[in-house]
């Protein structure tokens, strides 16, 4: 649980007026997809797109996972910011989806099998005549949609995530459940600053031991989490993890709905790292399981994508912070990946205090320029 | 006290901030003196120079209050640094004159924006704020195209007996030396240049100094340290040019070729000297006299009976032992002593809370300059970890050296003094 939970207050007043469509799934929205549909044969290892070139439009791509970890697709604009993306590809599973790819040029696609790290990654070309260049409302509205469409997507998984977790729970199936639990809340903690807005779930999903002494139960994941890694599974166990799906799937609906302004993205993604400097970094987020490193990465990736859905307009406004950007949050993200420990990373207790100052340095640097954007955000 | 003109003129009309912008207003408050740091401009007496031909802090009469910090550059561009070090002299300039960190820092950025001060020192009359820059021997390696540069007398210190340094508390690349009259500004200074090099450099160890132990000047009572003792008393002071020439300033011919920069400087040792405090309380005022080798209430010499009188080494008390003893602090830390070694010293006393077993986690933090570090420092020193009666109940615990730069000339700043 949070005490600074992102302000989704409807009286922000925005020196730009940003009219907000409607935000629907990109899934089967098939009509006027552009060139033949792309295939993604995507393993442990691999990631084979069938063609490697689309023309300017809406791409189809299908995506199979014949590997043995849940995998993920995205398709990245320059500075990673995500033009689209598929989460929770189980093994076997084949998902369609479609991306709004308008603009000509040189993009990514990106398999990421067990959800790690960069993925695998080669470029994908958008041919075509150039659109007209995008004012900065345009480019702001943009990135909102595109950020809504991240927290839709990150929403669903982290829904299907929690129902295979709660099911595990329920089975009495603890290491199952162990190894499931910090990757189930990555796509919690990626849009945590959205999904704790709604401050009477956030407590009952995500609050510790200590709201007990607030006079409410401690539920939710991190109780479960005590359960499987301090206590073993109580007699509660299984209500507890019944009431923690009912949650999630009311919190997934609200989240879905949900209406952001520019000025949230750029305040959410400073919110993230705040998580990671006073929550995360401290040991105290995952104090039984020690997982606090998968939190780490995940609110880390969630502020990365806030920053990039609003590249375009911070490109034309600032290039030199965007610069700046890049480079911090190349340093914290290399940092980060010699704490990997296979699939997920490092356990608190085995870093040093040598580890964790410079960590916390790499965070203080990327932490300084991201914590502008808002100001460039609400003066553009 | 700034006045609040000033104030508001550095808060818009040097809305440029470059440092010509703010460097004209220094010159307003600059006395004539080059060398009277000391002796700030009458009108305006809170102020000390920040520019001229030796940096402030060092004869500047010291202040009641410390923040040093040592940073360590995490950049591996020395771009990024020479441009950190630059923005930290428009930064470090504004804030000696009593004005915000950046023009309209603290709310002149309007709603949307991060402040760029952070305020806590606003309304705050500087208090004789200075800011004193040094670089320590680790930044003169292979990373920044420096190693010509290094001073051939910036090496690290030798290990000496007794010494349990911590090195988290130890060495660093650059140390910036903040003190005031008023804790809070001290501390706002240290705070304001850290924050502008997040991701530039990193803290490696800071320490808060709550009162001077030494004077450095002849106008200065001398203060007390934590062990109740005047403490500083045969310091060089600022009036005593000829001395400082011969101990404290690097002259040119020191500092040969491309070391040529830190002529007119001074080397900074910086020691963290815990005292064992209770044990300290509970010996007989007798012995604490003899372990210091001066009176406790005025000073004095032992046998003599005025704080300032010389020390007479010679004499022998009715015990038929000398007077003061061959142990006594005052008899190895003197110049008389030491062939004529003299430093000046600039110490702070802290306390940093207890230390978990319900002592005081207090002492001196000495702070040096001098000329050479290893011809006056290191064999005062080795004489005081040898045989010095205070070794008893003192104990170094953090240790680092760090070359001062000299003063900066109009539109001069640390980034081009140091790599230009």
């Amino acid at each position: 649980m949070r005490t600074r939970p992102l302000a989704l207050a409807a009286t922000l007043a925005l020196p730009v007026a940003i009219a907000l469509s409607g935000c629907s799934g990109s899934d089967g929205a098939s009509e006027g997809a552009s060139g033949d549909p792309i295939s993604v044969k995507a393993s442990d290892t691999a990631c084979a797109v069938s063609r490697a070139e689309a023309p300017a439009g809406n791409v189809e791509f299908t995506i199979t996972n014949s590997g043995n970890k849940v995998n993920e697709f995205y398709v990245y604009a320059e500075g990673d910011r995500i033009m689209g993306e598929v989460e929770n590809v189980a093994p076997g599973l084949t998902r369609t989806f479609h991306v709004d790819l308008s603009e000509p040029g040189t993009y990514q696609t990106a398999c990421k099998p067990g959800m790690v790290g960069d993925g695998i990654r080669a470029p994908f070309t958008v041919t075509g005549a150039s659109a007209a260049a995008r004012s900065d409302n345009e480019n702001l509205e943009a990135a909102v949609t595109e950020y809504q469409r991240y927290v839709a997507s990150q929403s669903d998984a982290f829904l299907a995530e929690t129902t295979a977790f709660v099911a595990l729970v329920k089975a009495g199936k603890v290491d199952e459940a162990k190894a499931l639990y910090p990757t189930a809340r990555s796509y919690w903690e990626r849009i945590e600053p959205v999904a704790e807005s709604f401050g009477d779930l956030d407590p009952k999903i995500d609050g510790r031991a200590e709201v007990v002494d607030e006079g409410m139960k401690f539920t939710g994941y991190h109780r479960l989490e005590k359960d499987l890694w301090e206590d073993g599974l109580q007699p509660d166990s299984s209500a507890i993890a019944d009431q923690l799906l009912t949650d999630v799937t009311e919190l997934v609906t609200r989240a879905k709905a949900v209406e952001l302004n520019p000025l949230q993205l750029a305040n959410g993604s400073k919110a993230l790292l705040d998580e990671i400097a006073t929550g995360k970094i401290t040991g105290e987020e995952e104090r039984y399981s020690h997982t606090d490193l998968w939190d780490f990465e995940a609110n880390f990736e969630g502020s990365k994508s806030a920053i990039a859905a609003l590249r375009p307009f911070l490109l034309a406004q600032d290039p030199a912070l965007v610069a700046k950007i890049d480079t911090t949050g190349k340093a914290l993200g290399d940092l980060l990946e010699t704490y990997r420990d296979r699939d997920g990373f490092v356990l608190y207790p085995a870093l040093t205090p040598a580890d964790i100052k410079k960590l916390t340095e790499a965070l203080d640097a990327f932490s300084e320029p991201v914590a502008t954007v808002a100001g460039a955000v609400a003066q553009g | 006290m700034i006045d609040s003109t000033r104030r508001a003129v550095l808060a818009t009309g040097a809305g440029a901030a470059l440092a010509g912008a703010a460097a004209g207003l220094t010159y307003a408050a600059r006395p004539a003196s080059a060398e009277g740091q000391s002796q700030p401009d009458a009108a305006d007496t809170a102020v000390v120079p920040f520019r001229g031909e030796r940096q402030a802090g060092i004869t500047t009469a010291a202040q009641d209050r410390l923040h040093l910090v040592a940073l360590d550059v995490v950049t591996a561009d020395p771009d990024e640094l020479r441009d950190l070090l630059t923005r930290w002299t428009v930064a470090a300039e504004r804030m000696t004159l009593g004005a915000e960190a950046a023009p309209g820092g603290v709310v002149g950025g309007g709603p949307w924006n991060v402040p760029q001060d952070t305020g806590e020192a606003l309304d705050l009359a500087p208090g004789h704020l200075t800011v004193t820059i040094g670089y320590g021997p680790t930044l003169f390696d292979d990373r920044f195209g420096l190693a010509d540069r290094k001073p051939e007398a910036l090496r690290e210190l030798p290990g000496f007996l007794g010494d349990d340094l911590d090195p988290a508390r130890s060495g660093g690349d650059i140390v910036i030396q903040a003190c005031s009259d008023d804790p809070q500004v001290a501390v706002h200074a240290v705070r304001n240049l850290v924050r502008m090099g997040f991701g530039v450099v990193a803290v490696r160890w800071s320490q808060l100094g709550f009162g001077r132990t030494s004077s450095t000047s002849q106008a200065q009572a001398t203060p007390r340290n934590m062990f109740g003792f005047k403490d500083g008393t045969a310091n060089i002071k600022s009036e005593d040019t000829a001395g400082l020439d011969q101990h404290v300033w690097v002259a040119p011919t020191d500092v040969p070729g491309a070391a040529a920069w830190m002529a007119g400087g001074s080397y900074l040792v910086a020691r963290r000297i815990r005292m064992h405090i209770e044990v300290w309380d509970r010996t007989p005022l007798m012995e604490q006299e003899q372990v210091i080798g001066r009176d406790k209430k005025i000073g004095a010499p032992l046998g003599r009976s005025a704080e300032f009188d010389e020390p007479d080494f010679a004499a022998l008390g009715t015990d038929s032992l000398p007077r003061i003893p061959a142990t006594a602090h005052v008899r190895l830390a003197h110049h008389s002593n030491l062939d004529g070694i003299r430093i000046l010293r600039r110490g702070y006393t802290f306390t940093d809370g207890s230390d978990g077993q319900g002592h005081l986690d207090a002492g001196l933090f000495f702070l040096a300059f001098m000329r050479d570090i290893h011809r006056q420092f290191v064999p005062m020193q080795r004489a005081l970890a040898k045989a010095d009666g205070l070794n008893e109940y003192i104990e170094h615990t953090g240790s680092a050296v760090f070359a001062c730069p000299p003063g900066l000339a109009p539109d001069d700043d640390w980034g081009t003094q140091l790599f230009a």
